[in-house]
């Protein structure tokens, strides 16, 4: 701004400044540009394809950018079964990607073990990490993970996400 | 299997008894010659394939496991199975064919890790399903389905988390589809539906 200039209400920036809480704008940001890293253990992977692809199109929802390493993503997307052997890898690939970062659930296997009442399986990935949506289907239906990742923006929309930044900085 | 190979194949190995109850030819082995007779049965019989690989729990106290070999013609389209009774119940063990098929490399691994035979001269003999770590054989018949408590893979994960393997949840499963009544009632249930999650088991009186 010039010197001598005016602070306070000027006509001539008018239509140019929000006024919002900072809160509210990272939020908008993170809901808008999610970046689903897909886990796919199962036949759920399958269904997560088809959202992808252009049929039901994840895109047009502002987080078609599948990452497939867990350092360039930030919401992981457990699509299937996931064993006792295979929840240690689960877990590092949760710990290696950075935050703000988010879990969905997808399908009745990682969900709750599903149908695979056996010695084999976990039963629900929420035994080794924290889960923000479940989805449920057997395989979940691509307008069901559609459904799954709006409430997920939801659910970003209602953090108190500049605290966290600020004790991250610190 | 024509029935010349198998008078001939008979007369080569006289102890050799037929299975009756198989779909397909079957002979019940030795140990100490089971491995002669598979060799025969590839290079002189022409079954070259080895189909499948597996075993069996009988789940009695002698000859309690007993491995089965089955073996595919590719001239004639036949199939022959070769059952052999391992002699120890308790510390099962027999020879291993990987030699003869290298397929049979992760066959017998698979089986040693769900059955606990150990094949001796194998050249890995690892687990190959479950992690190295787990102290069970799933398959035994001594092994429930829902799995026996024990600790998690992973020691950083089961600090941190407090994880554990703990026995599925059954709830009076496994599930069967109904019979004998319409369609839209066959939906899969437990066949003891008593107790769930929620309601412990009865106990016997």
């Amino acid at each position: 701004m010039t010197s001598g200039s005016e602070y306070g209400y000027n006509s001539k920036v008018e239509g140019n400044v929000v006024v919002t809480k900072l809160d509210a704008a990272v939020n908008w940001v993170r809901k808008n540009s999610v970046w689903p890293m897909p886990m796919g253990l199962a036949c759920c992977a399958i269904e997560l394809m088809a959202v992808g692809g252009s049929r039901f199109d994840i895109s047009r929802f502002g987080m078609e950018v599948m990452r497939f390493s867990p350092r360039q993503s930030d919401c992981m997307i457990v699509a299937g079964t996931v064993t006792y052997k295979m929840a240690e890898a689960v877990r590092r690939i949760y710990d290696q990607m950075a935050e703000p970062k988010w879990v969905i659930a997808m399908g009745a296997c990682a969900s709750t073990g599903g149908m695979y009442r056996s010695y084999s399986t976990l039963q629900g990935v929420d035994r080794i990490i924290p889960v923000d949506v479940y989805i449920s289907g057997c395989p979940v239906r691509p307008e069901a993970l559609l459904d799954g990742l709006m409430s997920l923006q939801k659910k970003i929309e209602r953090e108190h996400s500049v605290p966290q930044l600020i004790k991250g900085r610190s | 299997m024509l029935e010349e190979q198998k008078t001939e194949l008979l007369s080569r190995f006289p102890d050799l008894t037929e299975r009756k109850d198989c779909t397909y030819l079957a002979f019940n082995v030795a140990e100490s010659q089971f491995k002669k007779v598979l060799q025969a049965l590839r290079d002189d019989f022409g079954y070259s394939f080895l189909s499948n690989l597996t075993a069996v729990d009988w789940d009695s106290a002698e000859n309690r496991f007993s491995v089965v070999y089955i073996l595919f013609n590719m001239t004639s389209s036949n199939y022959v199975g070769v059952n052999v009774v391992c002699a120890d119940s308790e510390n099962p063990a027999i020879a291993t064919v990987s030699d003869l098929w290298p397929a049979a490399d992760w066959h017998e691994r698979e089986v040693y890790d769900l059955f606990g035979i150990t094949f001796t001269g194998h050249p890995d003999m690892r687990r190959i399903l479950m992690w190295d770590s787990y102290p069970y054989h799933p398959l035994r018949k001594d092994f429930p389905l829902a799995g026996k408590p024990t600790d998690f893979p992973s020691d950083d994960v089961r600090e941190r988390m407090g994880t554990t393997v703990l026995p599925a949840p059954m709830a009076g499963g496994p599930f069967t589809a109904g019979t004998g009544c319409s369609m839209h009632k066959m939906e899969p249930h437990a066949k003891d539906q008593s107790w769930n999650e929620k309601k412990t088991k009865p106990t016997a009186e």
